[in-house]
């Protein structure tokens, strides 16, 4: 294993998952609700779903979050590999997929393995599995 | 109140992916990269997050009502079945495709990046799709 010291953040990373779980905990404590990004924005796109404006308030204010940082400080890099077609494909099996599969890295890897679930654990596991050999297959035999 | 958590808890939770660098896609995907010049960061994002939140829900599991008297939702199912694990390694591919997961795809679409809206669009098509799906099965 070869690791990247030179891009390796570990104290802003750490600091950065902290606010993420401040963030979840709050969340909960205060709504009552799993701070899940793919769960509150597929329920939103559902007909007669509730907590409607609380849903779509949190979304604002993550939405808005890189606005309000830049009032600060310039914003952190954002990179991207992928072309329009690369996008797009991804894109589309983050959406299904995370539907599907009841979760994503903020409702199964951050609440939900908070809660202990069983549920999210096995996601976890399943996501992390496919997006590791997914990268290996793209940039190793591939070569892309 | 409630709406004003929710949109607190929103923004911190935004805050907190910049901070932590998952909005920067490459990054993302060098985490996924093991084989190649690996960059651990992310795992100490789930680290910080989870030695947060590890309390509070172990806290909202005993109560029936929030802080601010809302029911406490929390999931309920046990399950472990096909469209748990099928859905999620359909995730973990698309994750590993562009290094975006839903999270950041929000937190970076205002910043003014073709990229992510074309992304944004294809994830909601996708979510969309399910519903279309969904509501067909239960017909």
């Amino acid at each position: 294993m070869n690791v990247d010291w030179l891009n390796f953040t570990p104290w802003s990373s750490l600091a950065g998952g902290a606010l993420i779980g401040l963030a979840a905990s709050l969340f909960v404590i205060f709504n009552g609700r799993i701070a899940g990004i793919s769960g509150l924005i597929g329920s939103l796109l559902q007909r007669g779903s509730e907590g409607v404006s609380e849903k779509a308030l949190f979304l604002l204010g993550l939405a808005i979050a890189p606005l309000v940082w830049r009032l600060f400080s310039s914003l952190p890099p954002i990179e991207f590999k992928s072309g329009w077609f690369g996008l797009s494909l991804a894109g589309l099996m983050v959406g299904i997929g995370t539907r599907y599969g009841s979760g994503c890295t903020s409702g199964h890897g951050v609440c939900g393995l908070s809660r202990l679930s069983p549920r999210s654990m096995v996601a976890t596991a399943c996501f992390m599995f496919s997006g590791f050999a997914t990268v290996f297959i793209v940039r190793h035999l591939l070569g892309g | 109140m409630i709406k004003l958590s929710a949109f607190i808890a929103g923004l911190l939770f935004g805050i907190g992916l910049l901070l932590a660098g998952m909005t920067n896609p490459v990054k993302v995907l060098a985490f996924l990269d093991v084989a190649g010049a690996w960059d651990p960061s992310l795992a100490l994002v789930m680290i910080g997050a989870i030695g947060i939140a590890v309390g509070p829900l172990a806290w909202a599991r005993q109560q029936s009502r929030s802080l601010l008297g809302r029911p406490m939702q929390l999931p309920i199912k046990r399950e472990l079945d096909t469209r748990l694990i099928g859905g999620s390694l359909v995730f973990g591919v698309g994750w590993g495709l562009a290094g975006i997961c839903p999270g950041p795809a929000v937190a970076i679409l205002l910043t003014g990046r073709w990229q992510g809206i074309v992304f944004m669009l294809a994830m909601l098509t996708g979510m969309c799709l399910f519903t279309v799906l969904q509501a067909r099965r239960n017909q």
